[in-house]
């Protein structure tokens, strides 16, 4: 049984059949006989963004927090351009959206006509996959087939351009059940026998670990719950990118902290002086590995990737698995278990003694002040006194978010949305919103620099629109910190443009979007602002006034390697003795 | 060592690695790529080159199934074992991708390429010229008193040689449409 309709009308019907409860978007002639048909329903809320930028990111923190595909619809032209920041930040971090783009009707494309811009041109190397659907025939079919890439095999964005004129025609509904989606069917099963090489690695290891990334995260939350019973079973040593905190919690025995060139010293040592690496769901970044030539020179590497593309794509590995991490996990564990659960007991006492003396290193050791705010002690208080609620950590780009991987504990997946791969200033604010929407009883929390907000900070008009009590935690250093950072330590001091000048005044600003100002910059009076923040019910900006010269440790300079870590002076002061591998 | 014993303003750091961590060598390899036919495929395709800085030395591309929608794209491209296996891999990935083939690697293949080679001159020239066709197994597909323009398919090494036999009797255009090849045996 078939259901004619318009395209419009065919649009918010496959949105409602594929489970879509919320769109971030924003109007314009291209996309307003969808606008029309958004008018008169009222299963799927609209949430009217100030920045099409601001739509992507927020369809983002949908996605990022729920698992579920977040969607964003904008109008042609400028509409879509503005999305390709957000396209290309969701492409970079396997992030499921799905982007609606008005397009001008099919009979002027190609014409210059007004508001018009080749969208499938310009995002195709920023999507996963796009179409524009000249037929209304086929337009229902495409929205289904679109949510089903998004959310197969490596999740990632999606767009479908839709000229106006196939808005208003009609034509047959196609259901999502109909729909062909036949031929995508990447592979989610790991093969046996290279899952069999793994259990060997896993029982002959002596220094092992496990190295997960955000592909734990995307396998969802069994996923998680599988490598949780692994370690804990194993009794390895577990470290993991930015973009999967929380798959382990931070409070684990297991946990030796993020890796990386702001990662944990004791999780890099473990990981430039282990025998078997077990990569479960990251891809070998080059925030990640530093210098090619020294990662990890001594050990046996296993990949878990679904993708194959990641594998052996920037490390040779010994031990490639091509799956779902859920499904490739499962596997692992029950030959493990049929053979007797056996692991190097000996060795691995010895390799846990060796990471505790790494750990005594206390990497991330700073010089408190009683007069000034550390960043790294804002984030301390943040994180005891806000430990244990329903909460969710945003963060924009720069030395706060990696203060903030380093000082804030994750205990479940979804629970952390950072910009990994692009590195996105701009993201936090907007993301924060669209995990709000989601989650809207809990403590949505966007911790900021200064910088990276102004980028996008006409979104605090959304978040007082749509009640959404988002509160910004601006780590407030007056500077393009990060980039300062990179100055002082690599470009001798020169100091070019990392300066934030004519900074507003963030309690006005809040004042004037009718929301709330917190001002803060003394220790002293740090937790009671930080309460108030939590208490209060709406959004807040708060303006957490930092030490503006603070440097962020551990660093791994680019292109150096693991075991050539920069240290603060104050971790410094606890190496004397420590021995690097 | 502590930050402060980086030298400062030393330019051996950068915000990226700029050694290229690989230094095996580069070979030819034809790939065979079959694709859904739809708007903006090859595109993506010859995109995904630009984009990640692989060599394109020849491409071809036709509807090869009507009904079945299918394209074939065979491309010759250049790299080390490793660029070649990540091409691969990353062209199988591509949603409209149905099948990608390595007819370098997976065994013997059949490789051919179509060229029309224009030739002008007179006397001696315009004998040898068709002499060496011959050998060539060219064909004469137009012909004026002073110009032929030949028609032979071949490896694109006999093509290329074929084309410098004609450089000096009087070579003035030639039209190649790149590889299509095809796995031997059933
Ligand atoms: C859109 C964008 N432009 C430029 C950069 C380069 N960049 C990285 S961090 C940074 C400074 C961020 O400053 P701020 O948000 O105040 O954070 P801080 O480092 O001071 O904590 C810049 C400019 C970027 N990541 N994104
Ligand atoms: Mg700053």
């Amino acid at each position: 049984m078939s259901k004619q309709m318009t395209g419009a009308k065919m649009v918010v019907q496959a949105l409602k059949d594929q489970g879509v409860e919320v769109v971030f978007g924003y109007p314009g002639g291209a996309v307003l006989p969808i606008y029309d048909e958004l008018f008169l329903q009222n299963d799927i809320r609209h949430i009217l963004v100030r920045h099409e930028q601001g739509a992507v990111h927020m369809a983002e923190g949908y996605a990022r927090s729920t698992g579920k595909p977040g969607v964003a619809l904008v109008t042609s032209g400028p509409g879509a351009t503005n999305a390709v920041t957000g396209l290309t930040d969701a492409l970079m971090d396997s992030i499921p959206i799905v982007v609606l783009t008005g397009q001008v009707p099919t009979f002027m494309i190609g014409t210059d006509g007004f508001q018009e811009a080749d969208t499938v041109g310009i995002t195709r190397p920023c999507t996963k996959m796009n179409w524009l659907v000249k037929d209304t025939a086929k337009l229902s079919d495409t929205i289904h087939q679109a949510f089903h890439v998004a959310t197969h095999g490596r999740p990632g964005p999606v767009l479908i351009d839709i000229p106006k004129d196939v808005q208003f025609a009609t034509a047959d509904y196609v259901p999502a059940e109909k729909a062909k989606i036949s031929h995508y069917q990447p592979r989610t099963e790991g093969d046996r026998d290279q899952i069999a090489r793994l259990v060997e690695l896993i029982e002959s290891a002596e220094r092992p670990v496990f190295y997960t990334g955000g592909g734990v995260i995307n396998s969802g939350p069994r996923a998680s719950q599988l490598l949780r019973e692994l370690v804990a079973e194993t009794n390895f040593p577990i470290t993991s990118t930015l973009m999967g905190l929380g798959s382990y919690p931070a409070s684990g025995k297991n946990w030796i902290g993020m890796l990386g060139m702001h990662g944990l010293y004791e999780a890099n040592l473990a990981m430039h002086g282990c025998d078997v690496m077990i990569n479960i769901g990251a891809r070998f970044d080059d925030r990640i590995t530093g210098r090619i030539k020294d990662f990890s020179p001594r050990s046996k590497k296993a990949h878990i990737d679904i993708d194959p593309s990641s594998i052996n794509k920037v490390i040779r590995v010994d031990v490639p698995i091509v799956g779902d991490v859920t499904k490739v996990l499962e596997e692992v564990l029950r030959q493990w278990r049929a053979r007797g659960s056996k692991t190097d007991q000996r060795g691995l006492s010895q390799w846990w003694k060796q990471i505790d003396e790494w750990r005594a290193v206390k990497c991330l050791a700073y010089k408190n002040s009683t007069t000034t705010i550390k960043p790294q002690y804002a984030l301390e208080r943040l994180e005891a006194l806000t430990k244990g609620m329903d909460r969710y950590i945003c963060t924009e780009v720069g030395q706060h978010q990696m203060w903030a991987a380093q000082f804030l504990g994750f205990e479940d997946p979804n629970r952390w949305m950072t910009s990994g791969g692009l590195g996105t200033m701009g993201y936090g604010l907007p993301a924060s919103i669209g995990v709000q929407i989601a989650h809207p009883d809990a403590l949505v929390i966007n911790v900021a620099g200064e910088a990276s907000w102004l980028m996008n900070m006409q979104e605090m008009g959304t978040a007082m629109q749509f009640r959404a009590p988002v509160k910004q935690f601006i780590l407030n250093n007056e500077r393009l910190g990060m980039v300062r950072q990179w100055q002082e330590l690599l470009h001798g001091e020169r100091y070019s443009s990392s300066w934030s000048e004519s900074l507003p005044d963030f309690v006005k600003l809040a004042e004037a979007f009718g929301c709330k100002g917190i001002k803060c910059d003394d220790p002293k009076d740090l937790d009671d602002a930080i309460m108030e923040m939590i208490r209060y019910d709406g959004p807040v900006i708060f303006d957490c006034l930092v030490e503006k010269h603070e440097n962020c440790f551990p660093m791994i300079p680019s292109g150096k390697p693991h075991n050539e870590m920069l240290l603060s002076a104050d971790a410094e002061a606890f190496r004397s003795g420590a021995v690097l591998v | 060592m502590s930050a402060l014993n980086i030298k400062k303003g030393s330019t051996s750091h950068s915000a990226y690695d700029l050694r290229s961590a690989n230094s095996e060598v580069e070979a030819s390899h034809t790939l065979a790529v079959i694709v859904e036919n739809e708007p903006g495929v090859l595109a993506r395709v010859i995109g995904l080159f630009s984009g990640r800085g692989y060599n394109i030395d020849s491409l071809t591309v036709a509807e090869v199934d009507h009904t079945g929608h299918r394209s074939r794209i065979t491309i010759v491209t250049r790299g080390t074992p490793a660029v070649i296996d990540q091409i691969e891999a990353q062209l199988k990935r591509m949603v409209p991708v149905h099948e990608v083939q390595d007819l370098t690697a997976e065994g013997p293949s059949v490789q051919r390429e179509l060229a029309l080679v224009k030739v002008k001159g007179k006397g001696d020239h315009r004998i040898e010229a068709l002499r060496l066709a011959e050998i060539f197994r060219a064909n004469v597909v137009d012909s004026t008193l002073e110009s032929f323009v030949f028609e032979m398919t071949g490896t694109p090494e006999k093509i290329d040689a074929f084309a410098d036999l004609m450089r000096p009797l009087g070579l003035v255009e030639i039209a190649r449409t790149g590889v299509a090849g095809l796995k031997r045996g059933a």
